[in-house]
Parts: C-alpha cells; structure tokens; sequence
C-alpha cells in the first residue's frame, strides 16, 4: 500500500517513536491462577512507520555526509537506487536517536579496558559519539587533504580514498576511538538501512529485496517450498505492505 | 526491606521450557506452583503475530527477544591468566529472556543424543584406552542411560509434535531415517517437513559419496497438530523467520503453543514476570533451601518460601544463581574440586558455501529446522583410532532462512561495499547455499565458570566469569568434519566451493551457537558432579536444577530435546519418588 | 466456592427434561434434595445465569455486570441467597414469577435484559430446581443498583408497555411435529439457554423478531451469526458433531469461539452433556431459515483483485491461500456460513482488534487473532473481507470501506 491510515500513533511518530519504538513496559504481574491467556484488543507494539522529514540527530552537515557516504558504499546503478536514495541516513538518524544510539540496552559499566578483539566491544563510547567524532575527523581530514573542501563536496573517488583509509585504520580519531571501528560501525548501519524492512526509512520501494529477489515478510510459502530451481513468483512486502498494489 | 509472602509447595525460577514443563508436571500432582520470570509475558498475537513478527531488524538485529545485556552479562577470558572483560553486547550466544525463554526463539532443531554420549567416558576410553583422550579432557559420563531416557525424549516430542523419520524403530533400523540414532519406541508424532531445492541436492550428493541422508527432526511442524494436553499448533509455512524470531502462526513448538494454554487454566498455578529471582535461600543447617528472594520491575524485595526450589533459568543463570546462594562447592581448575561451574562446553560449529551460477534455490523459503542430514561423523559412530580426536558431529544443508542484513553470501575476496560489492551481492544471493556442521565440544579442566571479582549487575551481585577456549581435540574434529562436509559438497558441482571451519581462539563477537552447557553436571559421584542423576542438588535435596546446566560435556546436537527430556525425567522424579519420601534421591 | 468446582452428580439434564410437559410434583421447597439440586445447577449452566449474576473474578451469583443495552446500563442482581442484599428472602413464588413473569420480588417489572420474555418458557419443576441449587449457593452481601438507565427507560412503568407489545407468557409446549429430541433441543435453546436474545434480528425495541429468528444479530458491537439450518450464512454445513463439539469445546473444523461467545461456551456450553448439545444441534438444523434468498450482488473485480493481494499478504499463513483453516485452531472462511453474514461486524472488529479463542478443557489452545487495525486502511480492510465473503464458493454482500471506518471510530481508534 502507499499509505497508511493516518492516527494519532502516527502522528507522535514524527518525534518520539524512536524512542518509543523497543520501549519495553516493565511492570511485574502475576499470570495465570486459572485466569487463562490474557488479551486485550489492539495489543502488540507494532512498529511505527518513520516520518522522513529533517533530521532527529544529526545536523545538516552530518546528515550530508551520511548521505554521502552512503552513496559511496552503496552507489547508485542498474541494480539499484543509491544508499542515499534508499533513505540510509534518515535510517540511521532515527536508530541513533533510539535506544540504539545510546547503548541503552547494553552493559555500560565501569571499568571500561582495552580488551582482546575476541572479548568484542569495550568502549564506553555510544554510537552516537562514535558517528559525532568519526564525521568530525573525516571532514577534518578531507580539509587537510584535498585543499580545504568538504567531504561532500570530492569526488566520488576522492571520497572512496578517504573511507578506504578510515576501513584501514588509517584515519586520525581522537584518543579511545578507532576509525575502522567506527566505519565497520557505519557499514553496517548503512547496511541495515538498505536491507532493513522500509518501515525504518531505508529501503524505499524495496529497492534491496527486488535487487535480490528476497520475498520480505511475506510468511507463507507452503505453495512454493517445493518448486524447486524455479524463480519466486510474488512481489516482496513490507510490515507496512507492497510497494505498489 | 523484603516482603514475605505465603509460603508455596513449589518455586520454579524461570518460566521457560524446562519451568513450565515442570510447573505442568507438578500441577497435574496437586502442587501449588508458582514460577518467577525475570523477563516479559509473551504470547503470540501480542509479542510476535505474523503482521510484525518477520522483521529482521528488530528480532535478529537488535535481538528484541533476547536477554539485554543491561539486565544481565558474563565476563569472559580464554584462560585463567587472562584478564576477564564484560560481554556488553551479546553476539556469541543469545540467552533467552521472558516466558518461554530461549524457548521462544529456538529453530526447531529437535535431536535426540546418542546412546554413547551419555556413557561417553567409559564408552571411549573402553573403545580408544584411557591414554587415548587428551589429559585435560574432563568428560565424564551422565549417571543416565539413553535407554532410560527415550520414555522422556518420547514425551517431549509429543509434546512439540516433532516431524521426522524415525530411523530406529525397537532397534530395527528404518530406511530414510537416521540409522544412526538411538532406538525409539514409535515414530516421530508427524511426518518429516516438506525439503526445498538445496537440501535435496544435498541429500542427493551424501548419497552418491556414500552417506546415509535423512530430514532433520524439526518441531516447525509438518502438519496441523493436537499434542497429549489438548493443545493445537498449526502448519509451518516456511517463512524463513525462525531463528531469533517468534513464531507468528503457532507452528513451531514453544512453551506458548505447547504447555501455557493448559498451565494458566490451572488454578494452582501462577506466574509473576518481571521479577528477577536474587538467591535461593537456605536454612541454619545450610542443607536445605527455603524459597527464594526476588526482586520485581518496581524495585521491591519479596521471600518466597517454598518447600521445593526448581532452578530453571538459562543454563548460565542455573550456575550463577547456585554460585551466589552458595549451594554445592565452587570449582577450582587449580585442584579440579569442587563442582559448582565445572565443565562449561560449548558447540563447534563451522560451515561450508557452494556458489552456483546456475540454480535458483530462494533461500528465503525456509523453517528452523528444515534440511537433509547426515549423522554418519557424530559421537562415535566412526572409529576414531586413526583419527587423533574424539567427537563429532552432524552435517548437512538446512536452510533456516536468508533475511539479508545478515544473509548476503559473496565469494571471498569481494569488497565489502561499493559497485563490485553490489554486483557480487546481487548475482550469488539467489545462487547460493550454506552448509554446516554442527560439533560436539567436550569438557576440560579450564573451562568453568566462576565469580566475577571486579564486575556487578544492577543489583550490586557480581556478574559470573566463563573461561572458555577451544582446544585442539576439538578444533581438529570440527576441521575433519568441514573437510567431510566439503567433499560431499564438491559432488554437487558447485562453481566454487569455500570451506569456514571454526579457528581459535574462541571470539565473543561472531555468532555460532547459543548451545551453552554445563556448569551444574549432573553424574554419579557427589565429588564430581553438582547433581545427581535426577536432576537434584547433592548439596540440598530439596533443589532441583534442569537445564543444559546439567550436561557434564556437549554432544554433536542442538540441545533442546534432551534439555526437555531431562525435565520430564526429574519431574516424574519428583512425582513418583521425591514426594514420597522428601530428601536425597540418591545417597551421595 | 467456584461452581465447577463442585462434585458432580445427579440426572444429566436430558434425562430430566425427557419428561418436558408431564406434569411433576416434585416439591420446590424440598430440603437437600441433591437430585433437584443437581438439577438445577444443570438449568442454571444451561441458562447461563453466571455470565450476567457473576462479575469477572468477582463471587459467583452476586451480580454486579454491568450490560450495555441501546437504552443505557443495566446491572445484574444479586442472586445468592443473602437475606437483605440477595434474594434470600424471596418466596417460591417471588422467583417463579420473576422468571415466568418477569415481575419481582412485590411485584415490580424487571427490564428484560434480564431474558424472561425465554425463561417463562422454563417448566416449574425446572425453576424450582434452580431455585434450591442458588440456595445452595455461599450468600454474598452486594447492594446492585440493578436499573442504571437513563430517563425516560428510568421508569419502570414503561416496561407495562413494552411488556404488552412484546411479551408473551406461558411455559415451553413441545411441537407434535418434531421429534422428541428435536423438542428437547428446542426447550434448552429457546427456554433455558435464550439463544435467540443474540442470535435473533431485534425490533426497535430490542425484542426479538420473529421473523428474524436465529437469523443472527448485533449486540455490543459483534454480531451473533445465523445459526439456523441455512446452508450459506447459516450452520447447515455442519454435522450435528460439529455443533456438539463445536459448544462442547469451543472449536471444531469450521470456527472458533470469540467475543461473547466465548463466555456462553465457557460458562454454560462447555459444561453441559454432550446429550443435550446434541439435541440442540438437531433442534437448529431443523430450523430451515430463508434458503431461497438470492446470493448477493457480486462485488467489482478491483475490489476482489485487491482484497486478494491483501489476503495473500496478511491472512494466508493462518487461514491458508485456499480458505482452509486449520481445524481447531485457525477457522475455515472457505463456506463458512459465519463468514458469509449479512452483516459483517464481528469479522471487521476481530480484523481491526484481535480476537482470542475460548479455551476449554478439552480445547484449551485459545489462538488469538493479532489486530491489523494500525496495518490495513479501512479501504484494504474491505477488500480482504470482502474477497473473503465471495472466494471459494462463499457468497455474501460487499463489506464497504465505511463500513470499517464506522466500526473503527466506534471502537475508539486503535488504543
């Protein structure tokens, strides 16, 4: 479908359903004692449907080069419409504005040690201060290389170098940071973005999911499970519904 | 200040597989049961109902169903000398949370363990000598039989509805089923899965290299079901959103589409979620548990007395919570005493991608469990002489769905983002299987779980420490099993054919497996195990502790049914001997 | 002490009620007679009197729900044997006449949400029964306001009037044309179980139309489907042991047990013998209902084309491609007579909200219905249903997108 039902769900979406999105109510209650299953009508937390208008967190010069660098690591072709296109960055402008860009669901506590890889993640830096200062050198290091111009403004290649860099290692990050941590942090959320169902702001149209053939949430394959070698007939769907009807 | 509240026959701690078929069990015998859940209540239509429940941001990305680290986390280092750091993320393994636990969130894989595992150690140093196991191996056998155990693996897979071949019938062996396995007493309650297009051309190839293929035993269901307590599940329609996820249409076994729908009729039942149970409390003789204190989302503090404690919480928390109310002896890898978080295994999985440029196998039609096996390189059931190691595992082509954040196979080499990347995604994805092995880890006098010195939970009780790594026993077997693997593979005529086996050291940030064991063995001797054969604490007769907490070393298998099994079999423990005689089911 | 819990014993009620309309003496103020006690716990679960006399998780009988009528709120009575606030100290009388007359304790008229206008067909010795299985009841002190109407409805004198119009008194008289269990089944439907105060088409004021009966009707926002012998909108597809099982466990091939239904199934039909449900089934097969009606307008190909879309998308991996359910879980829409009503209401809200299945001993799944109200637009919402109503071999009328928009802005939006 194009568009859903407009309610007052929706319309609180526009600022607070990030957060709201995996708001977990936590109340303890006592179940069961004959009682049978609860139900209530309307229960659930369905997801709510982003607003793509401005931006939650980043600011406008952030959210270019997000955009940026999301056509970089997913350019634009005969496959399909770019990252930037696909909504990445208001994707991860929202996930950043959520529980996510605070590791709120995390263990954050002290002391905080330089680990082995293998004990994974160990710094005390959110996401949102692992994008804040990963833009801030990238920019910083566009402007010492490339005679004072911004990110946004090199060339596809230009850009392509400095990533490449920042993949490596090689970029100049403040002290507790490192730019390949920060750019595989990037990557996947850009990649999130573009795979994820459109209903988080990336993926428009299903860009992703045509390109691949993947069917979506569509959750009953019982005719086609035996067809085998044969190409998946139906259109992929969204949470929010197909593309087109 | 803590509350105390009437006293209850029975607390389970977690209302999860294990808690509620417990909890079924205890009901049915007239006990007033009350199960204490740390996590949500979750049902179906309101927690993962099929408008919502395929969103693989959600569930598999940010792990909506499982454990927040928040909550609870584990240390972790390799070896005793290394310094142990927070999990803060969980992305090895995924515990479970909420009613129905892991439960909820599990693939369907629905094994049964061999006959050998269970006598492994007098199995294998009969068969091999005792020279032949490396000397910091610490298996043990389980002071159970599979003979004894097969009424109850029976009862749970008529409980999930399981589908599958048998392959053993009374010990006549069954074409098209494992041959391998243990004998059963009847055939699986509903026939094997419908197979999409790569497990055929797998089962296919094992049968041209020689092997024996069968359809793996999945409790996605194959048809609509009623099981023995009157509850009904549906068909699975291959949604391909299984692992990580809900079950959106009641076709695949969990507690909520097997046991809760009778468990909260009963009147002498009860549960309370959000409420995190702190300790299990014990007398002035220190001999025999109280009740429990637990802690709800509101903050306030309540005693639950009760006659018989049930610890059913993840297997990790079944360790931890025996560490922090001080039942049954610490282990120390220094001595080997002690019992409390000895023999923490693990599984070693590892796989195998065949790209082809020719076939279309819509890799996204899939449930948990689906997929052609073999079983010919599991436990003992090829000699091991000339081999060096011992266990093993099963292999074969499962396709447990291709949801792309995390599905996007490419051959090695391929850039991870730009043009190439999008090209190279786009061509294999449709064109691509993966295979893997699924192998046995066992146990070792280093790897234990212990007390946290320096890190706490939000409760101020420290969190537990794994020490854990893979050892060369094991990581032999599981690159035997690879190369196995991918020469059966190479049969299929696959353009190119890229091998993974699993490579120490052990890393916390690559998902491989949830099937987390020990910690709380259970065995014949008090002086090595935390519980007898039963299920019960040697230390005080009126704890029970079920779960893969118990199993002194991992199998080849995923772990659930013999975890199901186990809890049937201590329950009817309880049932028919504990409450007859309360105290020690065995003398220690 | 909860009334399932009680031990069970006595005549199953078909044996009692095989002698409807010989004349009995049994005496109603015999003490203890477990016989006419048993008897009348059986009338009692047969009527449902707990469903409206019984708050939920409050003490059995002492009244207290509220009912919402077109006319304003009514309250159930407290019918334990409590001297003051229950009727403990009603005469014999007093109660038959309430059931029979619909007249109080002094004679004043009850409203009849209370359904006297079905239970003055209920014999004496039934009532009787009744009457000495509630003193057996434990005696609760619970003032009801019972009559919660707004004025004009207020003035009890206004029931002389209804009363005149639509009521007509005198205790069941079997038909010589049916059989005996066919009569027997129509005194537990149309006497004790009062079937038709939701299952009838309603006149303005909210008595029952003869014409429309157990044709279906709507209360409180669901509609009690047509449970005549009908063949399309009605149960005539079903065998007598879908009936049976059907109000014996709250499910069986075709549906399962939702909205009010579920408390009739929980609290009277799941408890009653399987003789007399089987007895009912009989009586309403025999109901033959309007069979000549010509089969709706056919909907526009759009609708149908978009109504399969969303069909495909939302509704297949439960209720199948084909329409075919899964038996006892997940209802069969393909010649569903419930899903071919005239009136589409309930299957609008279970899409807009959710429902849950009843749970019975021995059918204690209870599935639920997720909501799709905050997914589907009202327009898509239509479509399905509609495509539902006239797919595979299903023949009803166009569910229109206003439709849905009513039910849902009745409903109070999505919270």
């Amino acid at each position: 479908m194009t568009s859903l039902p407009l309610t007052r769900r929706h319309l609180l979406a526009g600022t607070s359903s990030v957060l709201a999105l995996f708001s977990v109510t936590a109340h303890a209650r006592t179940y069961g004692a004959g009682t049978g299953l609860p139900w209530e009508p309307n229960g659930g937390e369905p997801p709510l449907p982003i607003n793509p208008q401005g931006w939650l967190l980043f600011t406008p010069a952030e959210a270019r080069m997000v955009e940026g660098i999301a056509d970089r690591m997913i350019p634009a072709d005969t496959l399909s419409i770019g990252g930037k296109e696909a909504g990445c960055a208001v994707f991860v402008d929202r996930q950043l504005a959520g529980w996510f860009g605070q590791s709120t669901r995390l263990y954050m506590r002290p002391p905080f040690m330089n680990g082995l890889p293998t004990q994974g993640l160990q710094s005390p830096n959110n996401p949102i201060l692992q994008y804040r200062t990963g833009l801030a050198a990238l920019e910083a290091i566009a402007k010492k290389q490339f005679s004072n111009r911004s990110f946004t403004d090199l060339k596809p290649d230009e850009q392509d170098s400095l990533l490449k860099d920042m993949e490596a290692g090689k970029l100049e990050v403040p002290d507790g940071y490192s730019s390949k941590a920060i750019f595989d942090l990037m990557l996947q959320n850009i990649m999130e973005g573009f795979f994820a169902d459109p209903i988080y702001g990336g993926n428009k149209d299903l860009a992703s999911w045509k390109m691949l053939g993947f069917a979506g949430t569509r959750y009953d394959h019982r005719d086609f499970v035996d067809k085998h070698n044969q190409k998946y007939p139906l259109p992929p769907v969204s949470i929010a519904g197909r593309a087109r009807i | 200040m803590v509350r105390k509240l009437p006293s209850k026959d029975v607390v389970i701690i977690g209302l999860c597989w294990t808690g509620a078929i417990l909890a079924h069990e205890l009901t049915d015998e007239g006990l007033d049961v009350v199960a204490i859940e740390r996590g949500p209540w979750r049902d179906t239509a309101s927690d993962f109902p099929p408008s919502y429940a395929p969103d693989e941001l959600r569930y598999a990305i940010r792990g909506e169903l499982f454990l927040q680290p928040k909550q609870e986390t584990f240390t972790f280092r390799h070896k005793p000398n290394e310094m142990a750091l927070p999990i803060r993320q969980f992305v090895s393994f995924l515990p479970g949370t909420g009613v129905g636990g892991a439960g909820v969130h599990w693939n369907g894989q629905t094994w049964r363990f061999l006959p050998t595992d269970f006598n492994l150690k007098t199995h294998l140093t009969s068969r091999y000598g005792k020279d032949f196991l490396p000397a910091d191996m610490s298996i043990q056998d389980w002071g159970i039989t599979y003979d004894e155990l097969e009424p109850y693996y029976d009862k749970f897979e008529y409980l999930c509805g399981t589908s599958g071949k048998a392959g053993n019938l009374n010990g006549v062996i069954q074409e098209g089923g494992n041959p391998f396995e243990g004998p059963r007493k009847r055939a699986y309650p509903t026939p094997p899965q419908r197979q999409p297009y790569g497990p055929t051309l797998f089962a296919k190839a094992a049968i041209e290299t020689g092997h024996r293929p069968f359809p793996q035993p999945s409790s996605n269901l194959s048809q609509g079901y009623t099981n023995p307590l009157g509850v009904t599940l549906g068909e699975c329609t291959f949604c391909g959103f299984c692992e990580r996820f809900g079950c959106g249409n009641y076709s695949k076994a969990s507690v909520q589409t097997t046991i809760l729908p009778v468990l909260v009729r009963k009147s002498n039942f009860e549960a309370r979620t959000n409420s995190e149970v702190l300790k299990i409390e014990k007398d002035s003789t220190g001999k025999k548990a109280t009740g429990v204190t637990y802690i709800d989302a509101s903050g306030e503090t309540f005693f639950q007395p009760a006659d018989l404690v049930i610890v059913c919480a993840f297997m990790l928390d079944n360790a931890r919570l025996m560490l922090l109310s001080g039942i049954g002896k610490p282990y120390d890898p220094v001595s080997g005493e002690g019992v409390i978080g000895k023999n923490y295994s693990y599984q070693l999985t590892s796989g195998v991608t065949a790209f082809f440029d020719d076939k279309i196998f819509n890799p996204f039609i899939a449930s948990g469990a689906i997929g052609m096996m073999i079983d010919d390189y599991n436990g003992d059931n090829f000699d091991h002489g000339p081999m060096g190691f011992v266990g093993g595992g099963y292999m074969g082509m499962g396709q447990t769905g291709a949801r792309p954040i995390q599905t996007r196979p490419v051959p090695p080499g391929t850039p991870r983002w730009g043009s190439e990347w999008k090209a190279a995604t786009a061509q294999h994805y449709n064109s691509t299987i993966s295979f893997s092995t699924h192998g046995s880890n066992y146990s070792y006098r280093d790897a234990y779980l212990d007390l946290d010195p320096t890190y706490k939970d939000t409760h101020g009780r420290p969190l537990m420490r794994i020490t854990y790594d893979f050892h060369d026993n094991d990581l032999k077997m599981s690159g035997f099993l690879t190369d196995q693997l991918a020469s059966i593979v190479n049969a299929m005529g696959a353009k190119q054919v890229v091998k993974s086996p699993r490579k120490g050291p052990y890393d916390t940030s690559i998902y491989q497996t949830t099937h987390v064991c020990g910690g709380v063995i259970m065995g014949e001797d008090s002086a090595t195990s935390a519980v007898n054969k039963y299920l019960q604490s040697w230390d005080a007769s009126n704890v029970f502790v079920i779960g893969a907490s118990a199993f002194p070393q991992n199998a080849g298998y995923n772990p659930t049914n013999t975890v199901g099994a186990l809890a049937f079999w201590a329950a009817d423990a309880i049932r028919t001997q504990y409450l007859k005689n309360p105290g020690p089911l065995v003398q220690s | 002490m909860m009334l399932h819990m009680k031990p069970r014993y006595g005549l199953p009620l078909a044996a009692i009620l095989s002698v409807v309309g010989i004349a009995s003496v049994a005496q109603a103020g015999e003490p203890q007679s477990f016989d006419q006690i048993a008897r009348g716990r059986d009338v009692s679960i047969a009527s449902d009197c707990q469903g409206c006399h019984t708050m939920p998780g409050g003490l059995p009988f002492a009244g207290g729900l509220a009912l919402q009528t077109p006319f304003g709120k009514l309250v159930a009575a407290n019918i334990t044997p409590d001297m003051q606030t229950g009727i403990g100290s009603w005469t014999d009388e007093d109660f038959y006449n309430s059931l029979h007359e619909g007249r109080g304790k002094g004679g004043e008229l009850i409203y009849p949400a209370m359904p006297y206008p079905a239970y003055t067909k209920m014999t004496y010795d039934d009532a009787m029964a009744l009457r000495a299985y509630l003193r057996t009841v434990e005696p609760v002190t619970q003032d009801v306001v019972s009559n919660q109407l707004p004025f004009p409805f207020s003035i009890r004198a206004s029931l002389n009037v209804w009363n005149a119009l639509n009521f007509t008194q005198g205790t069941f008289k079997p038909d010589p044309n049916l059989s005996p269990d066919a009569n027997h089944g129509a005194y537990l439907v149309t006497a004790l179980g009062h079937c038709a105060t939701c299952h009838s088409g309603k006149t303005s004021l909210g008595a029952d139309e003869p014409k429309a009966f157990l044709t279906g009707g709507l209360l409180q926002g669901w509609w009690a489907p047509d449970i005549t012998g009908n063949m399309r909108t009605g149960i005539g597809g079903w065998s007598n042991d879908d009936i049976v099982q059907y109000l014996w466990t709250g499910v069986n091939r075709f549906s399962v047990a939702t909205g009010p239904m579920m408390e009739t199934v929980t609290n009277s039909t799941s408890k009653m013998s399987k003789e007399d449900l089987g007895a009912i089934a009989t009586y309403l097969k025999g109901i033959r209902g309007d069979q000549t009606a010509a089969p709706p307008k056919a909907a526009a190909d759009t609708v149908l084309e978009l109504g399969k879309v969303v069909y495909t998308d939302n509704c297949s991996m439960c209720h199948v491609q084909n329409g075919d359910g899964v038996s006892g879980l997940f209802p069969k829409l393909a010649t569903n007579g419930s899903v071919q009503s005239l009136n589409a209401t309930s299957q609008i809200r279970v899409v807009l909200q959710g429902g849950r299945g009843v749970s019975t001993q021995a059918a204690p799944t209870a599935p639920a219905m997720p909501s799709f109200g905050w997914k589907l637009g009202d327009a898509e919402i239509a479509a399905a249903l509609t495509y539902v109503r006239n797919s595979w071999s299903n023949a009803a009328p166009v569910v229109e997108a206003s439709d849905v928009k009513k039910l849902r802005d009745n409903l109070g939006g999505e919270d």
